[in-house]
């Protein structure tokens, strides 16, 4: 398998590892995927008073394209709104990264992390989400 | 630094020994007569030639060379095997035996004769990968022709009992087939005394051409097969098409040297391989796969839990090795093989096949050993899995977003 250079340089140097504190008000978490897949994608948001995404980290078990798309999309996230980082869409990542066919699957599992993260946020604060139901694995 | 990338996947395939290369070449310029043209001496130095490579062949495994049948490689030596025998003998029974960790030259065949309307029983190995010959000998049955065990395994090259599995087959009248693709010049094969019936080989994994093998098809008891490739009659009617000549020098010269040398050799690259695993064995959660004693010393499988496989491939992409993980097949399913030896699915995804052959070095062992340590530590700190087992998590507890 040939990887684009875009997921190569996020591969090498992935952006915005790490972690956020979980229990923080202002964070939102979410963890999405399963290891019998081959994938887990944990993507943690730091929401401020204007309600802007300030700040992202994640950390991935997965492929190349996985922990490229994971890492991407801590990028994208940041300076948007939860409505605007609600609209990324796993197709601009796939192209963003230009994944061959068999690797879409990690870009849905990045916009998949988005809305859990969102989610998770939204959860603390009580605002009820349309229908997403926050992945929080460590709760079983 | 040892020049990189560093070849480990010796077993996938193995560089032509050069020694081999120089006695293939005069066959595909001035001796390169057909060695079924009876009328002039173009055709006998070429049957001569392929009669010495027979005979070579022959020598590596203790057999007669009247019973080796060219082939093109392993997969048709497989197919001819087992097709052409349940075909001929599906008079006497249609149920044949396997095992689940067999290659997928032996499975596909076989799913191909149950649409033929035979009966396949498919055994699990044992967690160390061997087969338990109680659980064989139980699934015979009378109306069970052929039996197929492999020799030597792909994925974790252990080496199964063939005497024994041969003895049990003998004794219920079943045919024992035996793919010995893997086992050529690495695990010792003496058909004079193991009661194998037919026998795949491949030259390409011992150092000879691709695109050639052999069947080993047993003259006392007599083995009769249904031919797959019908023509000229070839190979005493078996395998029709004219022999590739040059091709078989190669698997002759190949398999002569593997003769020569396999004793010496193997304990160099039992020490290599040993060096490795003690080497990776330093690091946290990592697991052999399979057992560790009834394996050939070139092979060397273990899963570095927590890390995905082919992510940890593109980090160590100085090193030519292969994995179980899904995202390195079309099918997104982790080695069938591990799986089958009770793996779990995260198991499987972290594995990494080492296999070592004859023009590897220490230096390159011990620069393996040394990049593995390192990205290994990198990405488990990528890991969310490998935090959580830190943090105390059973991640077998975790209810996780199916996708």
């Amino acid at each position: 398998m040939s990887y684009s250079d875009k997921v190569l340089d996020h591969y090498e140097n992935p952006r915005n590892v790490g972690a956020l504190e979980a229990g923080d008000a202002s964070v939102g978490t979410g963890m999405v995927g399963a290891p019998a897949c081959g994938d887990v994608m944990k993507l943690q948001i730091k929401v401020n008073a204007d309600g802007i995404i300030e700040e992202a980290r994640f950390k991935t078990y997965g492929c190349g394209s996985a922990i490229a798309s994971s890492s991407l999309v801590t990028e994208w996230v940041k300076g948007k709104t939860l409505d605007q980082a609600l609209e990324i869409k796993n197709t601009a990542i796939a192209e963003e990264l230009a994944l061959p066919p068999v690797k879409i699957h990690c870009s849905i599992l990045a916009e998949d992390a988005i809305k859990a993260a969102v989610a998770d946020y939204r959860n603390k604060h009580e605002v009820v989400d349309a229908g997403y139901a926050a992945c929080n694995p460590t709760a079983a | 630094m040892p020049q990189v990338p560093i070849y480990l996947d010796y077993s996938a395939t193995t560089p032509i020994d050069p020694r081999v290369a120089e006695q293939m070449i005069p066959y595909l310029t001035e001796k390169f007569g057909n060695p079924a043209s009876r009328s002039h001496a173009f055709g006998w130095d070429a049957d001569k030639a392929v009669e010495l490579a027979r005979e070579e062949v022959a020598g590596l495994v203790n057999c007669d060379p009247k019973e080796i049948v060219w082939t093109s490689g392993a997969t048709e030596s497989d197919n001819l095997a087992i097709k052409g025998a349940a075909q001929f003998y599906k008079g006497k029974g249609k149920h044949l035996i396997t095992v689940r960790t067999e290659h997928k030259a032996v499975l596909d065949p076989m799913r191909e004769l149950e649409r033929q309307g035979f009966e396949v029983t498919y055994l699990d190995p044992e967690p160390d990968g061997l087969l338990d010959l109680e659980k064989f000998r139980a699934a015979i049955r009378p109306d069970t022709i052929l039996a197929s065990v492999m020799h030597v395994n792909n994925e974790i090259g252990v080496i199964q009992d063939i005497d024994t599995i041969g003895e049990l087959c003998r004794a219920k009248g079943v045919l024992f087939h035996v793919d010995a693709a893997q086992s050529t010049g690495k695990a010792p094969i003496d058909l004079a005394r193991m009661k194998v019936d037919l026998m795949s080989f491949s030259a390409h994994k011992t150092y000879g051409p691709k695109g050639v093998g052999a069947l080993y098809v047993r003259r006392k008891p007599r083995v009769r097969l249904e031919a797959q490739m019908h023509g000229g009659g070839h190979e005493r009617g078996m395998r029709s098409g004219t022999l590739a000549t040059h091709q078989i020098v190669g698997m002759g010269a190949a398999f002569r040297i593997a003769a020569e040398e396999m004793a010496t050799e193997n304990e160099r690259i039992r020490y290599l391989r040993d060096r490795l695993w003690v080497g990776l064995n330093t690091l946290d959660e990592v697991h052999l796969n399979g057992d560790m004693l009834r394996r050939v010393p070139h092979n060397l499988n273990a899963s570095f839990n927590f890390v995905e496989g082919e992510s940890l491939m593109m980090a160590i992409k100085d090193l030519a090795v292969s994995s179980g993980s899904a995202c390195t097949s079309a099918s997104l399913e982790p080695s069938y093989v591990l799986k089958a030896l009770g793996r779990n699915d995260e198991l499987a995804h972290s594995s990494i096949r080492f296999s070592i052959g004859r023009f590897t070095t220490e230096q390159e062992i011990d620069y393996a050993v040394q990049l593995l340590h390192k990205h290994v530590g990198k990405l488990r700190d990528l890991s969310p899995l490998w935090d959580m087992h830190c943090a105390g998590v059973d991640l077998n507890t975790v209810q996780w977003a199916a996708h």
